[in-house]
C-alpha cells in the first residue's frame, strides 16, 4: 500500500499545483501509515526528467519515481494513463492523487475507470479519519460540499489547484528510483500533429495568487478599462479575469472568464472592477481569501461578498491603485 | 456516419445557490431544470458536423424518467433523435463509475456510433469525468476540451484542443469521444418549428436492465453533504477625499492582510 502523486512539469520545473498536492499527500500517507511516492513522467533523453525529480525530492516524498520513454515526449492521455497505471502496479499504490488541471483530471479519471476504482474529481480537501481516506468534493458549482469515501482497494482523486498551500522544500532529498516502462502494444491513444503554448508568460487564473477582473462596468470604454485592469495586474504580478458579461460583449477572450461557465478560482486576493456580482460569477470566485469590489453602484450585490469595497469610477480608481501599489511595493 | 451527443439535465445556473444540502442528499432538488449549459455546445457541434459530414445525430441522456426537457431542447435545436436511459428508483446507486458503464452501453445500443460528443462538464456534478469514463469503457480514444473540429475523413477525426495553456492539433481514429469547450461554437436558439417538432416527439426510454450491464455497485459513497461555511461578509467600505486617497487606504489594508 502507498500514496502516489503524479507531478506534472513545465519547462523543467514541477507544476506548483502538483507540489501543493504532494504537500498534503505527506499528511495523508502519515495518517494511513504508508509510504508516499512522487511520480515524474518524461522522455528518456533524461535531463528534464532528472532535474524535475531532483527538485521534487526536496518536498518530503519517501522516494521520487521516474518513468521515462520516448512515447512520453508529448502529453497524450492514452499513453500517460498507461504510465500512471504502470507506476500504480509497481508500488501497489492505494491512494492516487493528481492536480486537477485538465491533464491531471483526465489522467486520474482514465486510470481510475480502467482499474474499476472509485474516483473523486476536482476535490477541495483531503483527510484521513479513523484510518479511512476521505476526499471532499465541491458540487453544484461550489454551492454544496460532500465527503467522498471509497470502496475497493484503490482511491483516486484530482485536487483543485490552490486547495492546499505550497509546501516548503526541505534540506534533505528523497532517493530517486527509475521505473521500467513498456507501452502496451494495443494502447488506444491520440496522435498529436502540432502543439504550441498559447498566452506565453501569462499567469494562469487557476494558479494565480492575485486576480484583477473586469466586468460590464468597463462598457463605457472597454479597451481603456481592460488596459487599466492589465496595468494593475502587471504591477501586482496578477492574472486578468473577467465576468461573463465582459466576455460575451467581446472585451476579452473566454479564457479569462471566471464563474460557473468559466473558471473556478481561489486566489489570496480577488479585485472585481465594474462587476455587479451575478451569482454565476460569485460561484467561481467566492473561495478567494480577500475580495475587493470597485463599483459605481453602492447597491451592487458584489459588495455583499466583498471584504473591502470602494464606490467610485473604475477609470479613476484603477490607475490610482496601480500608482499606490507601485509606490508601496517599490 | 452517426454522432451521439450526451445531454444532462441540470438546474438553471441562477438557482444553483438555492439548492439545499438536504435536497441533494435526498435527490429531491426543486429547481427549474434545463439542458446543462455546456451540453448546448455539444449539441450544436453535433448538428453542425451532421451538416458538414452528412451524419445522423442522436441525443442520449441518463436521468429520471420525467427528465425529458434537456433532450427536448436538443431535439428543438435540430438533433435528429433522442433516447432517455431511466436512472431507476435509486439515483444514489449510480456513481461516476456506474454512470460511465451505463452511458457506454447506451452508446453501443445505438448501433454504429462513430463519434460521441459531450460538454466539458456539468454545472451540478462538475466532474468532467463522464467523457473519460465512456471513452475508457468503450476502449476508444478521447480528446477533451476540443475547440475546433478540423476534419473528419478516412476513418479519423482531426481536431484542435485547448487546455492548460497548450493548443494542439490532434488526430484520433474513429470511433472516438470528444468533449467540447465553449470556444467551439455559438449554440443556436431553437426556432418555432424546432420547438414544435420537439414537443411532439416521442422519446423512447430504455431501462437499465435492457442494457445488459454487469456489476454497477458504486465505488464511492457520499456523506456529510453540506453547504460551504459562510464567510465573513461584512464589507469594509473605503472612504476618502479622492481616488488617490481611497487607493492608498486600500493598498494599506491589503498590505496588512498580507495578500500583496
Amino acid at each position: 500500500m502507498s500514496v502516489l502523486v503524479w507531478i506534472e512539469h513545465i519547462e523543467g520545473k514541477p507544476a506548483a499545483s502538483s507540489l501543493e498536492v504532494l504537500g498534503q499527500a505527506r499528511a495523508i500517507a502519515d495518517g494511513l501509515q504508508v509510504p508516499l511516492y512522487a511520480l515524474v513522467l518524461g522522455t528518456d533523453t533524461g535531463a528534464e526528467t532528472d532535474s524535475v525529480a531532483a527538485n521534487v525530492a526536496n518536498y518530503a516524498p519517501d522516494a521520487v519515481l521516474t518513468l521515462t520513454s520516448p512515447e512520453l515526449a508529448t502529453y497524450r492521455l492514452g499513453v500517460y494513463a498507461e504510465a500512471l497505471k504502470a507506476a500504480i502496479a509497481a508500488q501497489d499504490a492505494t491512494v492516487i492523487l493528481t492536480a486537477a488541471t485538465t491533464q491531471g483530471r483526465d489522467v486520474c479519471a482514465a486510470a481510475a475507470f480502467d482499474l474499476d476504482a472509485g474516483l473523486a474529481p476536482d476535490v477541495v480537501d483531503l483527510r484521513v479519519e479513523d484510518g479511512q481516506f476521505i476526499a471532499v468534493r465541491a458540487i453544484y458549482s461550489n454551492n454544496i460540499l460532500a465527503d467522498i469515501t471509497f470502496s475497493g482497494p484503490r482511491s483516486f482523486a484530482s485536487v483543485r489547484p490552490r486547495a492546499f498551500p505550497m509546501p516548503s522544500p526541505a534540506d534533505n532529498a528523497a532517493p530517486i528510483t527509475p521505473l521500467a516502462f513498456e507501452l502496451p502494444a494495443d494502447v488506444v491513444t491520440e496522435t498529436v500533429l502540432e502543439s504550441r503554448v498559447v498566452g506565453g508568460g501569462e499567469i494562469s487564473l487557476t494558479d494565480a495568487r492575485i486576480i484583477i477582473s473586469g466586468g460590464r462596468g468597463v462598457a463605457h470604454d472597454p479597451v481603456r478599462g481592460f488596459t487599466l485592469v492589465e496595468e494593475l495586474a502587471k504591477t501586482l504580478d496578477a492574472a486578468v479575469g473577467a465576468s461573463r458579461a465582459a466576455v460575451d460583449a467581446g472585451y476579452v477572450p473566454y479564457k479569462h472568464q471566471v464563474g460557473q461557465t468559466g473558471k473556478t478560482v481561489r486566489p489570496d486576493l480577488y479585485i472585481a472592477a465594474g462587476i455587479s456580482g451575478a451569482i454565476q460569477h460569485l460561484a467561481g470566485m467566492s473561495g478567494s481569501k480577500i475580495i475587493v469590489a470597485i463599483n459605481q453602484d453602492a447597491s451592487a450585490p458584489i459588495f455583499e461578498r466583498a471584504h473591502y469595497g470602494i464606490v467610485g469610477d473604475l477609470y479613476e480608481i484603477l490607475p490610482a491603485l496601480t500608482a499606490a501599489a507601485a509606490k508601496r511595493l517599490g | 456516419m452517426k454522432i451521439a451527443v450526451l445531454i444532462k439535465q441540470t438546474p438553471d445556473t441562477a438557482e444553483l445557490p438555492k439548492v439545499s444540502a438536504e435536497a441533494v442528499s435526498t435527490h429531491n432538488v426543486q429547481a427549474t431544470m434545463v439542458i446543462n449549459p455546456w451540453d448546448e455546445f455539444a449539441a450544436e457541434e453535433a448538428i453542425q458536423l451532421a451538416e458538414r459530414f452528412n451524419a445522423e445525430t442522436v441525443a442520449i441522456s441518463l436521468g429520471p424518467a420525467e427528465a425529458l426537457d434537456g433532450l427536448k431542447h436538443a431535439l428543438a435545436m435540430g438533433v435528429d433523435a433522442a433516447t432517455l436511459i431511466d436512472s431507476g428508483a435509486d439515483p444514489n446507486a449510480i456513481d461516476l463509475s456506474a454512470a460511465a458503464k451505463i452511458l457506454a452501453a447506451a452508446v453501443q445500443a445505438e448501433g454504429d456510433v462513430d463519434l460521441v460528443i459531450t460538454g466539458k462538464q456539468s454545472v451540478d456534478g462538475n466532474s468532467s469525468a463522464a467523457q473519460v469514463g465512456i471513452a475508457r469503457k468503450l476502449g476508444v480514444p478521447l480528446v477533451t476540451n476540443v475547440v475546433k473540429v478540423v476534419d473528419i475523413a478516412d476513418g479519423s477525426a482531426t481536431v484542435e484542443r485547448l487546455a492548460d495553456g497548450i493548443q494542439e492539433t490532434v488526430q484520433v481514429a474513429l470511433p472516438a469521444v470528444l468533449s467540447v469547450g465553449k470556444e467551439i461554437n455559438e449554440p443556436r436558439y431553437p426556432n418555432f418549428m424546432g420547438i414544435r417538432r420537439a414537443s411532439r416527439a416521442q422519446i423512447p426510454t430504455r431501462e437499465l436492465d435492457e442494457l445488459g450491464l454487469g456489476d454497477l455497485a458504486p465505488l464511492t459513497q457520499w456523506a456529510n453533504i453540506r453547504k460551504p461555511e459562510s464567510r465573513r461578509t461584512q464589507v469594509q467600505m473605503i472612504e476618502g477625499s479622492s481616488p488617490a486617497d481611497k487607493a492608498e487606504k486600500l493598498v494599506d489594508a491589503l498590505l496588512a492582510e498580507k495578500v500583496i
